[in-house]
């Protein structure tokens, strides 16, 4: 059986309660939403690009611990990144989180973001972790846009 | 003819009980799945307003059809299609008499509400709603009871409107009478919501109908595997619900409507067994129930519907209605007293069923701790999006019992709260 703290880690749980950059973006020249229709998690990600570069990133919506830690943390790590940069590490974390790749021996750039390896026992909880991420990469992708998981 | 080799059943051989009981324990024996663990805690089940499980009764039927029965009915002249269409046929007396409906004919056999209601809208509906119209619904509704009303107003032109809730999740019976017009040719309502437990006035809601000639249609999904419903007595023109959330298989429902108004409506969907004669220039159609079942139905979903009825008759429904207010009251005490713990709809008229959020804690969250206890809830909008927005949740925990339910199964569920709130502080 899957352990719940392996889940709930401490840095997921506090970052869920104060998540970071959880605010509207004055100066976003980019913004997305994302929803997923199944549970009505709903964020929007506010972008400011910087040529090829995130020069800030900020988010605001409601949705469960994991997703809203996820957004939190996800607002830390991408912050200055390319969008090359950022595609790797949506793809590095994208492994982690459906088990492909173990926390231990993900690249050193995931950082802090391997503490979402225990979604991976969760498969129906694997949305919530990507949710925001997905909304980033549409926010990336042009213009106002909504995404869905669905 | 003799009829098919039946499974020999061992009967039951406790001693009859009082009427008055109701022995918990035996209906529990009665539905296979409730023995098993999940994540190795006994299995509590909350979801049956999602589906209910289904009695061996029902699994035996179903069964038996396919391992003795299997035909297709309506068209052989052979042993097997006769003993089919019987079965089949009733089926649909039992479920008549479930609704107390005035004639067999009057029951069509559907994939569940969903399809009822779009067959309604579809045929009715295309027929009656012209541009200008309006079809009236409720803040209360499932998408099911929305999305197809939206889509033929947005076809003819005609306006959907909605009638509030109050704070408790009551229909405002003076707003829904307000709304009320010349305009209004069809009102669409649920009977028990599934987002909030709400049991609504139909009675004096299809009075205040019928009064501007609007025809009615009831959405019984959440309302027949928990009272009595007697829809002459009501008088609505229609009522659908499906099979699964009364304790039978899923992708079988009914249809319930006046012989006048089913005769009248053209058909939903073209094809075998709902014509009288076909050439290439004109086909005419086969009477109600038939013409609208097109194609070879669900037959195993209606034995196994039948089976179910005769379950829940078994078992009464006032029965029922007792054990399942008694756990409602119960339930509604025991969550109400835990810290930071809400009730989303506490109707005085309420069904089993217990909408509940927690301060700063998402029901996602609730649910999966929750289903490390073996405690399956509901968690999300319900199918019920603006009933959502009316309380200003994204979403809601939802509990919803059914008849196998026990007291100890609402402690196990504290319980579970008690610890979403240790993991989550």
């Amino acid at each position: 059986m899957p352990d719940l703290r392996e889940l709930y880690q401490d840095v997921i749980l506090e970052h869920s309660k104060a998540p970071r950059n959880y605010r509207e973006l004055g100066a976003a020249n980019r913004k997305a939403e994302g929803f997923n229709p199944l549970c009505g998690d709903r964020y929007i990600v506010y972008l400011d690009l910087d040529g090829d570069a995130v020069r800030d990133i900020a988010f605001q919506g409601s949705g469960c611990a994991i997703s809203k830690a996820s957004a939190s943390l996800m607002t830390q790590s991408v912050k200055g990144k390319t969008q090359s940069q950022i595609e790797e590490l949506f793809q590095d974390f994208h492994k982690i989180v459906t088990g492909q790749t173990s926390a231990e021996s993900s690249a050193p750039e995931v950082g802090k973001l391997s503490v979402f390896a225990g979604v991976s026992a969760y498969p129906v909880r694997v949305k919530c972790a990507t949710l925001a991420w997905h909304t980033l990469r549409a926010a990336l992708a042009g213009g106002d846009q909504s995404v869905s998981t669905e | 003819m003799t009829p098919a080799a039946k499974p020999q059943v061992s009967e039951i051989t406790t001693p009859p009980t009082s009427p008055a009981a109701y022995d918990l324990h035996k209906i529990r024996r009665d539905f296979p799945i409730l023995c098993q663990r999940v994540n190795n805690r006994p299995l509590v089940y909350l979801d049956n307003a999602a589906t209910t499980q289904k009695p061996r009764v029902v699994i035996d039927a179903i069964t038996r059809y396919y391992e003795s029965g299997n035909a297709n009915i309506h068209r052989g002249v052979h042993y097997l299609s006769q003993h089919a269409t019987q079965e089949y046929e009733a089926s649909r007396e039992t479920v008549r008499r479930f609704l107390n409906a005035a004639d067999a004919s009057e029951i069509v056999f559907v994939r569940g509400a969903t399809e009822g209601i779009n067959l309604i809208a579809q045929t009715l509906g295309r027929t009656r709603v012209q541009a200008g119209d309006e079809v009236l619904i409720t803040a209360m509704e499932h998408h099911s009871n929305i999305v197809p009303w939206q889509i033929l107003c947005g076809e003819k032109g005609a306006r959907l409107r909605v009638a509030p809730i109050n704070d408790a999740g009551e229909l405002i019976l003076d707003e829904f009478t307000h709304l009320l017009g010349p305009r209004t040719k069809i009102v669409a309502v649920p009977h028990v919501s599934n987002a909030l437990g709400t049991i609504n006035p139909l009675h004096r809601m299809v009075e205040l109908a019928h009064g501007h000639n609007a025809a009615v249609v009831v959405d019984g999904a959440q309302a027949v595997s928990h009272l009595a419903v007697n829809v002459r007595a009501l008088d609505c023109d229609f009522y659908v619900f499906s099979g699964h959330k009364v304790y039978g298989p899923t992708g079988i429902g009914v249809l319930y409507g006046k012989a006048a108004l089913l005769d009248a409506m053209p058909p939903y969907q073209g094809g075998g067994d709902m014509i009288r004669s076909v050439t290439f220039e004109k086909t005419t159609y086969n009477k109600i129930p038939y013409k609208f079942e097109a194609g070879t139905p669900d037959i195993s979903g209606v034995i196994g519907l039948g089976a179910a009825i005769n379950y829940v008759n078994e078992v009464g429904l006032d029965r029922i209605a007792i054990h399942e207010q008694d756990l409602l009251r119960y339930a509604t005490e025991s969550l109400s007293a835990i810290p930071g713990v809400g009730l989303i709809g506490t109707a005085k008229e309420k069904a089993a069923v217990l909408s509940f959020v927690m301060d700063g804690i998402h029901p996602h969250d609730i649910g999966t701790i929750l289903d490390e206890e073996g405690i399956a809830i509901r968690t999300g909008h319900h199918c019920a999006q603006p009933v959502m927005d009316r309380f200003g949740v994204p979403a809601t925990a939802r509990a919803s019992l059914g008849l196998y339910n026990t007291r100890e199964e609402i402690d196990g569920l504290v319980k579970g709260i008690e610890k979403v709130r240790g993991v989550l502080g």
